[in-house]
């Protein structure tokens, strides 16, 4: 009896060294992973997670996402208390950056593959002098316009707009035609006219990376006609957009268009799974119209999401696996396909399946990808231009506001807090 | 012996009996104690602390991640700086508006319901109490996504009603136009609440006898007469709780305009209120970091606008009432 005893201790023991010595191998472990995409959910559990947990036994995978509205919050607050998940998705810029620096981000330096990115697609993650990176970056998504086909059939729109007069010209017919809303759109939500309207379409006027830079460096202002421009071109939007439009929230404008109710639908990539699951109608995509005829174009092309470790993480070795998965090829090509519309931000091409998408990603061949302008440092201060532009941009669509006056807000609220480095 | 105000919340009246043996009190009076303990330590931990807690942090800066004594120049900042004094005091009127839009209508009507529930011939009372009081206990959620709903110009029944009765005309997006959404999500919210006005008085009017209705009748104060000149005066009291509760829960409100409006509370920051305010501050926005402090400053400034509130009308007007006994 009593050796029988013994033994079971000494058991007990030598399997409680393994333990020790690999975690990995002898129990599986969890890696909880935060994120705000709640949407795709499912598309985690029936494609990513299997196959990772395929070439990774040992360790499993617990997708726990948040409401988009309520992640940085929600995030931020479990982070502080220590209940965050051990994988964290990193929004773009200062709300990581911010993470990093309290020390609840690790660097992703060290994680092998890192050298797939390249500096811009970095840029979302990486400290301001550039030396270290934290978190792995996963995609980027594109702005543009997504248009019901049969719509532009039935009203004799024979191939979508390719500037600014196209543009209105075929608004103007789809709306004496009357069959259907030419635009969905609403303002209430406010960040739809923001980043569907203003930065979709701006990036034409202020010419990219060049208008943004400039503004960084303080060599332009948002009261320069280049970014005046844009909410003019959305002020004469509000005359096509869908009745009660002040009152129509982003979900009203999805269900408008996919019930097949409006022609054009100002909007990301990020729209293309869901609307291709719901839409009963042929779909096709269009870049912003240029201003005038063979003006260069360009496309919001914004970095949006990466992941990065919880310094608190009890599973290290487990998260760095799981980071070094996301910077590898086999995990680009699974993500960019199940979830067309986000663009793996690896160098190489990664081959899409999805027509709509390989459209929207052949946009990058033929136009300058830019980033969306507010995102990188002007939004540190207060008041917060992110917050500001959301405001106006709804401010101008809704008529309360010329889009001088909007402008000259924003350019205020900047002038309150920005100086910039010279 | 009857107490009009049962459910008010106010003075210890001793009943008469506990003070002919007042002696006998005094040597339990240890009772209290014990009785008070676990009420006092609960709220101790739960609220008094935090609210210590809270009043410090709004006292303090992060610079470069490391806290920093400021003393009141968050305060400083909060009223005197533009970047944030347009918000606070935007917010702060509305939150005035939204308090006197409540006391203007939730509470008159609370008043008449209760009086007529409490006509006792009433056919159906039970049924009356219980819909005009079902919409209190719905989560905030439900009620503020139902009325989204029922107020979309795109789905909602409100234009399909006006419409069917030839008013399409006299339907606007109210939720989303400055000038409405305040006085649409006020209106939301009196009906939300409506029911608890209406509980509270309903049970005063009960609770006053009938030897006093009856003797009122006797004298010829009927009907309408005698609710203003017999019933009004003695549930004065129960009005003054409900208006003191809707001053509490209205400077505290958060939740519907969050779930209606979102944190920006739009348009154009028109429904944006002390609690939205502390909310986009203390927790951040999209790229907007929050800022534990700044919050703490604003969620003092409204702790100490409620203590104002509540202590005027607890000096004010609460101590000079006159209360009746039977």
């Amino acid at each position: 009896m009593a050796f029988s005893t013994r033994l079971v201790a000494l058991a007990s023991v030598s399997a409680c060294a393994l333990l020790a010595a690999a975690p990995a191998v002898a129990a599986d472990v969890t890696l909880t992973i935060e994120s705000w995409r709640n949407d795709d959910l499912p598309i985690w559990q029936e494609k990513i997670i299997p196959a990772f947990e395929k070439g990774h036994p040992g360790i499993k995978l617990n997708f726990q996402p948040t409401a988009p509205k309520e992640y940085n919050a929600a995030l931020n607050s479990k982070l502080d208390a220590g209940t965050a998940g051990d994988v964290i998705a990193c929004r773009p810029f200062d709300a990581s950056l911010e993470l990093f620096k309290k020390g609840q981000l690790t660097s992703a330096n060290d994680i092998p593959g890192m050298d797939r990115f390249s500096a811009v697609a970095k840029a979302g993650w990486t400290t301001d002098d550039a030396k270290t990176t934290y978190c792995v970056p996963v995609a980027a998504v594109l702005g543009g316009f997504i248009y019901n086909k049969d719509a532009f059939d039935k009203v004799g729109i024979k191939a979508p707009p390719k500037t600014v007069d196209e543009f209105f010209a075929d608004l103007e017919k789809i709306k004496a035609d009357g069959t259907y809303v030419p635009l969905a759109m609403g303002t209430i939500d406010q960040w739809e006219a923001a980043t569907m309207g203003y930065q979709n379409i701006g990036p034409n006027y202020w010419h990219g990376e060049d208008g943004r830079k400039a503004l960084i460096e303080g060599r332009q202002k948002l009261t320069d006609p280049q970014w005046v421009a844009p909410f003019q071109q959305l002020a004469r939007w509000a005359p096509y957009l869908g009745d009660g439009y002040k009152a129509q929230a982003y979900p009203d404008s999805q269900n408008l268009f996919t019930l097949g109710r409006a022609a054009i639908y100002p909007t990301g990539s990020w729209e293309i799974a869901p609307f291709a699951a719901q839409a009963q109608f042929k779909m096709g995509v269009f870049p912003p119209p240029v201003p005038k005829a063979g003006d260069p174009c360009y496309i919001s092309d914004h970095v949006d999401i990466a992941f990065g470790m919880n310094a608190k993480t009890k599973q290290p070795a487990a998260a760095k696996t799981f980071l070094a998965w996301t910077a590898s090829p086999e995990f680009a090509q699974i993500y960019s396909n199940a979830l067309p519309g986000f663009f793996s931000l690896q160098s190489g091409v990664i081959e899409q399946t999805n027509p709509l998408a390989k459209e929207f990603a052949s946009w990058r061949e033929t136009c300058k990808s830019t980033i969306r302008s507010t995102y990188q440092i002007l939004s540190r201060g207060t008041p917060n231009l992110e917050n500001e532009t959301w405001v106006e941009a709804a401010n101008v669509m809704n008529g309360t506001e010329t889009p001088e006056q909007a402008a000259q807000k924003l350019q205020k609220g900047l002038d309150s807090w920005f100086k910039p480095a010279k | 012996m009857a107490q009009v105000e049962k459910l008010a919340a106010d003075l210890p009246l001793l009943p008469a009996a506990m003070v002919g043996a007042e002696a006998l009190a005094r040597a339990r009076r240890w009772h209290i104690l014990v009785f008070l303990a676990p009420a006092l330590l609960v709220y101790t931990v739960i609220m008094i602390l935090p609210l210590i807690d809270t009043l410090r942090l709004a006292l303090f800066r992060r610079v470069d991640g490391v806290p920093m004594f400021v003393g009141l120049d968050n305060f400083n900042i909060l009223f005197f700086d533009p970047r944030w004094s347009g918000h606070f005091w935007s917010a702060l009127g509305n939150n005035l508006y939204f308090f006197a839009f409540h006391m203007l209508l939730q509470n008159p009507i609370g008043v008449a319901l209760a009086a007529l529930l409490s006509v006792p011939r009433l056919r159906g009372q039970a049924f009356y109490r219980t819909v005009f009081f079902l919409p209190t206990m719905l989560s905030f959620v439900i009620v503020g996504f139902s009325w989204k709903v029922i107020l979309s110009p795109l789905w909602g029944v409100a234009p399909t009603l006006l419409g069917a009765i030839g008013l399409k005309s006299w339907f606007h997006p109210w939720l989303g136009q400055e000038a409405t959404a305040l006085t649409t999500l006020a209106l939301i919210s009196v009906w939300q609440y409506v029911g608890i006005p209406m509980m509270l008085i309903y049970a005063a009017l009960l609770g006053i006898p009938a030897e006093v209705t009856e003797a009122a009748e006797l004298d010829g104060v009927t009907g309408l007469a005698q609710f203003w000149k017999i019933k009004l005066p003695l549930i004065l009291p129960t009005i003054g709780i409900c208006s003191i509760l809707t001053f509490v829960g209205n400077f505290n409100a958060f939740d519907l305009i969050y779930t209606v409006q979102g944190a920006l509370a739009g348009p154009n920051f028109s429904t944006d209120i002390l609690g939205t305010f502390l909310f986009r501050t203390f927790f951040g926005n999209q790229l907007q970091l929050g800022d534990p402090n700044m919050g703490a400053a604003i969620a003092t400034m409204m702790f100490l606008i409620i203590l104002l509130g509540v202590s005027l009308y607890l000096f004010g007007i609460q101590r000079r009432m006159r209360r009746y006994q039977f």
